[in-house]
């Protein structure tokens, strides 16, 4: 009698350790559901497509892990083991190695992505049935499922809940990943102790688990240098400058003598060949106007623009809106910047107002003989509005009778679609339109539209000292060759966005 | 998909409860609403005699929609000698709107689908002010882009993630979509469908529709009968159709009356030149703007501030005692027509010698009750994981039905502060009740009820909300239940009384902008008959 009743106290702290692991199990793999989704939208944008694809994904992965398990026929509790620390050393560096492939450019990185997902699906999905057949000999069946899915569901509840308030933003994607893989490695250490009797090679299964625990013990110390390293790639060059502001990341790089600007992790310019963007951006609209004396420039807070409009002696102010003081601060300021702008920021002719352009233009009444938007690419929808046609015909307002203004239009050649909607919305704008392009070679080939209540011939000579542009070479960049050539377009308007829309998907085929 | 379900409700529900228990103290704001001192002064019936009698040729009684599209066609015939007397301290009824440092932003209704092509009055009125370009009955005429709502225009958040789109999408199995397309196609065979004299099945306004009992029939059972009846069992695409009865009707499929339920998808054929068909004209205040317009040009003959409490007429006139706020006394108005433009149902209360058989109709129908918050926020609610934020963003497992942003339609390079407009109409219990609820209730208790269930999508909402002012509307909508929109008993409204005509949504027996408007301007045109002015008709 006292020795059934101490088996069958035995047999039931076992039950219990089982469930709880069953826990820890199931809370592990929702995690690495969540990092691989996470990091999938943060590394590829779209979060619906990346947390759908992944999750789907992943739940087939399980299923075909769950059909998988009827072929382990014998030595379950050492197959359990081995699965845990598998899982926990595949999910637990799966974020760690993603980020880094993404960085690194290390292959394609969807097909790494999904098999990443798809192997801890099925090591995941292998689990929950080994479980249960360990327990099947103590339990009654319909007990049995109760439990250990109340326990399973219950794990996914305490992860669903804990990564986005306190995992993911404390720890981090990469530092979460390396903790579920201690708490896999953790499980099936703690199943070599609870079956030690049961077991027969123990010895090899603990040494496999005590390393799995180191190595995912100095990922987990590790994961700080590993992002800072993987941030590195990323940006390739040494960081000389990096703020947040409320609007942006700004992140200056210098290699050399090639100084870079980069706002959310986008590249702005080269200082190796900006000046071939700066002087087609400026000089095809301005020189040939000799009676321009006031200009408006729109973005461009690195004072690029400014400087190459800073040229003609005729011109006799400059109002710069930039958005961010943060932008305007640092290139007037920053000495190997101000080099580089030729400290254009710093003129007495020009006034910096940070404002956001609409407000400012809808509360101003002044009129310009030439205006440059230089606003990012329309990659928001907030943005995009900045490439309408109310905000052309707002634009237009402000434009002298002879007045003319030049919109920087994304890629002919990466985003033609794209580039033609925008001619087109100026165009619906009752503007006359002069679309050209230029060779900048760390953007490609880049576009411009001019445009303005008159036609616009292209200067017959520059008198100001150039280093990219000729008068020649002038006229031909208003050719198009056939591949970037006019296509049909739908005009971009505020209830459809369609340029927003065409071109993330133009940019999507670019960029990986 | 029933785990995620589960786990994704269960998060919102802990995230809901943090919200709560971590007690940050609550943004300040007002509570406000109809003025209920002045409206339910009428129970007490001790009114002062009037000191002066002002005579106008028309009275108009109730700025609300109804009540300014009578005036606005009055003025299109030329004829300008009308008051308006408006019972709240502003005018435009369910469409009235505030302002603060940070934007305009609505009370009440907030935005107008692409009118129909019955909605002749309408299309006028929009061209009128501006809003629609060219020929105001072409098949596709151009609206003005500013008002057209900007893209992108609504997405859900459902189970735990924002997707395009109000059409549940995010886990919802494919026998379930099939449902989407059937049931559409039928909404689409319902939008087509005319009778042996041409008017269409559901029109908008109703009052052009068939009366042929086929259509009329279904009237008589609810939407969620409807549903069953033909097959539609989908969950997710009963939430839909619930969504859009407690949207526009303030009440659920289980109340609302089938006729109702398919009117709302089957009525609207506008299209655009320049937009697509699902397009709706919004302004920062919502359908504020047009109020906003209207009342400027009749601000001269506007008076706020004035209860009407006895309505009378005799063989030379009809009359109407009110009580002036501003004056602090009792004025007695003398017209040769009156437009009764405010709601139905307060009519027996003020109108002593009212006909039996009206009586009876106004009493018909009541009235569901609505909250409408305003939210100041020092700058934009994170956009959360997936689609974009949305002009209308809409919580799957709310009692509400979401919010709205007031300046979507701004044109600016950077987010800043802004003020969302959340919703909630009283759909799930009965009127009287929940009216009760709505008056008793504080607003503290409110706004951690609204924080709790948009920190379910946006977990900052909490610290940037600098604001939460709690509008509520007591008598809101009149409820379409069976048997609400073609009841004999209602019928005689539309004929009016001699020379009392009813310009109000109620008559309809749904509370939307154009059947208030053409109440208001089929009132007008009787009005003008009456009065021997050569007029044609707004209504065609």
């Amino acid at each position: 009698m006292a020795e059934q009743a101490a088996g069958a106290a035995s047999s039931r702290r076992l039950q219990f350790a089982l469930l709880a692991s069953v826990f820890v199990v199931a809370a592990c793999g929702l995690a690495y559901e969540l990092i691989a989704g996470a990091l999938a939208s943060y590394l590829l944008g779209d979060s619906v497509t990346q947390f759908s694809t992944v999750i789907g994904a992943y739940l087939f992965a399980m299923g075909v892990g769950s059909w998988l398990s009827k072929f382990v026929e014998r030595d379950l509790i050492g197959r359990f083991v081995q699965i845990e620390l598998a899982v926990g050393l595949l999910g637990g560096f799966t974020a760690a190695g993603l980020f880094v492939a993404f960085a690194a450019h290390a292959g394609p990185f969807r097909v790494l992505l999904y098999g990443a997902v798809f192997a801890v699906g099925v090591l995941v999905g292998l689990e929950i049935p080994l479980v249960m057949r360990i327990l099947k000999r103590d339990v009654a069946f319909n007990e049995l499922v109760a439990r250990v899915l109340s326990f399973d569901y219950l794990g996914a509840l305490a992860v669903s809940i804990l990564f986005p308030l306190l995992l993911a933003p404390h720890l981090g994607l990469v530092r979460t990943g390396f903790l579920f893989g201690l708490l896999n490695a953790a499980v099936a250490l703690w199943a070599l102790w609870l079956f030690r009797d049961r077991l027969a090679r123990r010895t090899g299964l603990l040494a496999a688990g005590l390393s799995s625990v180191a190595v995912l013990a100095g990922g987990f110390a590790g994961a700080g240098q590993l992002t800072t390293m993987a941030e590195g790639w990323i940006y390739a060059d040494d960081i000389i400058h990096a703020e947040n502001t409320p609007y942006q990341r700004i992140v200056v790089t210098r290699w050399r003598d090639d100084v870079r600007l980069f706002l959310n992790q986008n590249l702005q310019f080269s200082s190796k060949d900006e000046y071939r963007y700066h002087e087609a951006l400026v000089h095809p609209g301005l020189a040939g106007m000799a009676h321009a004396r006031r200009v408006l420039v729109l973005g461009g807070g690195d004072g690029f623009a400014v400087r190459e409009i800073l040229k003609y002696p005729n011109i006799e102010a400059v109002t710069l809106v930039d958005l961010d003081p943060a932008m305007t601060r640092l290139f007037s300021s920053a000495s190997l910047l101000r080099q580089l702008n030729g400290d254009a920021l710093n003129s007495p002719k020009l006034k910096v107002v940070n404002a956001d352009a609409v407000r400012w233009l809808e509360d101003h009444a002044d009129a310009f003989d030439f205006i440059v938007a230089d606003f990012p690419d329309p990659s928001s929808y907030s943005i995009g509005k900045l490439y309408s046609a109310p905000f052309y015909r707002l634009l237009t307002r402000h434009l002298a009778p002879h007045g003319r203004l030049v919109v920087q239009a994304t890629s002919p050649f990466y985003a033609r679609q794209s580039f033609w909607t925008v001619v087109a919305t100026l165009e619906d704008a009752g503007l006359k339109t002069a679309p050209y392009h230029a060779l900048v070679p760390s953007f490609g080939e880049w576009g411009y539209i001019l445009a303005g209540r008159e036609a616009y011939a292209s200067p017959e000579t520059y008198t100001v000292p150039l280093r990219f542009l000729t008068a020649q070479t002038t006229a031909a960049m208003f050719d198009f060759p056939a591949d970037m050539a006019r296509v049909d377009a739908e005009v971009n308007r505020l209830n459809n966005q369609v340029l927003v829309r065409t071109f993330e998907s133009e940019w999507r085929h670019v960029v990986r | 998909m029933k785990r995620r379900d589960f786990l994704a409700s269960c998060a919102a529900l802990a995230v809901a409860g943090c919200g709560e228990v971590k007690g940050a103290p609550l943004p300040p704001g007002e509570l406000a609403g109809g003025n209920l001192e002045r409206g339910h002064r009428l129970r007490e019936k001790n009114f002062a005699r009037p000191t002066e009698v002002r005579r106008v040729p028309v009275l108009i009684v109730g700025a609300g929609i109804g009540g300014l599209s009578a005036a606005w066609r009055l003025e299109r015939a030329g004829f300008r000698d009308f008051a308006i007397l408006e019972l709240e301290s502003s005018v435009g009824g369910n469409s009235r709107y505030g302002e603060n440092a940070v934007s305009a932003y609505p009370l009440g209704a907030h935005y107008l689908p692409l009118p129909t092509r019955e909605s002749r009055a309408v299309r006028e009125l929009l061209a009128d002010l501006g809003a629609l370009q060219g020929d105001p009955h072409a098949a596709r005429p151009s609206y003005d882009e500013r008002l057209l709502c900007h893209a992108p225009q609504e997405r859900l958040h459902i189970s735990g993630l924002w997707q395009d789109g109000l059409w549940p999408r995010l886990g919802v199995a494919a026998a379930e979509r099939d449902q989407y397309v059937r049931f559409q196609e039928r909404m689409a065979e319902f939008r087509e469908a005319r009778d042996g004299q041409g008017r269409r099945a559901f029109a908008l306004p109703a009052a052009l529709s068939s009366n042929e009992p086929r259509w009329r029939e279904l009237d008589r059972i609810t939407m969620r009968q409807w549903l069953r009846d033909n097959g539609f069992d989908s969950p997710h695409l009963h939430w839909y159709v619930n969504y859009a009865c407690r949207d526009d009707f303030g009440v659920g499929i289980g109340e609302a009356s089938a006729w109702a339920g398919i009117h709302y998808f089957a009525c609207r054929n506008g299209e655009a030149a320049n937009a697509a068909a699902d397009s709706v004209l919004t302004a920062p205040e919502g359908n504020g703007w047009i109020v906003k317009r209207l009342a400027q040009r009749y601000a001269d003959r506007t008076i706020t501030g004035a209860l009407a409490f006895h309505i009378g007429q005799n063989r030379r006139a009809a009359s109407a005692d009110f009580l002036l706020e501003h004056e602090n006394r009792v004025v007695r108005y003398e017209a040769e027509q009156l437009v009764w433009a405010a709601p139905l149902f307060v009519l027996p209360h003020v109108a002593p010698e009212l006909p039996a058989s009206l009586v009876a109709a106004a009493r018909a129908g009541d009235h569901a009750p609505w909250l409408v918050a305003n939210l100041t926020l020092a700058e934009m609610p994170s956009s959360g994981a997936g689609a974009p934020l949305a002009w209308d963003n809409v919580l799957y497992d709310s009692p509400a039905l979401g919010y709205v942003v007031a300046t979507h339609q701004r044109i600016a390079a950077a987010p800043g502060p802004t003020v969302l407009t959340y919703y909630h109409a009283f759909s799930a219990e009965p009127p009287k009740q929940a009216r009760e609820r709505l008056l008793n209730t504080p607003r503290e208790t409110w706004a951690r009820q609204i924080l709790a269930d948009l920190g379910r999508a946006h977990p900052e909402i909490g610290q940037v909300t600098q604001r939460l002012d709690v509008f509520r509307h007591g008598h809101a909508m009149i409820r379409p239940v069976p048997g609400t929109i073609w009841s004999a008993a209602r019928q005689p409204l539309a004929r009016g009384w001699e020379r009392v005509h009813f310009a109000h949504a109620d008559v309809s027996g749904m509370s939307l902008f154009e059947e208030a408007n053409y109440r208001g301007v089929r009132a007008a045109e009787q009005v003008l008959r009456r009065l021997a002015v050569r007029v044609g008709t707004a209504l065609g």
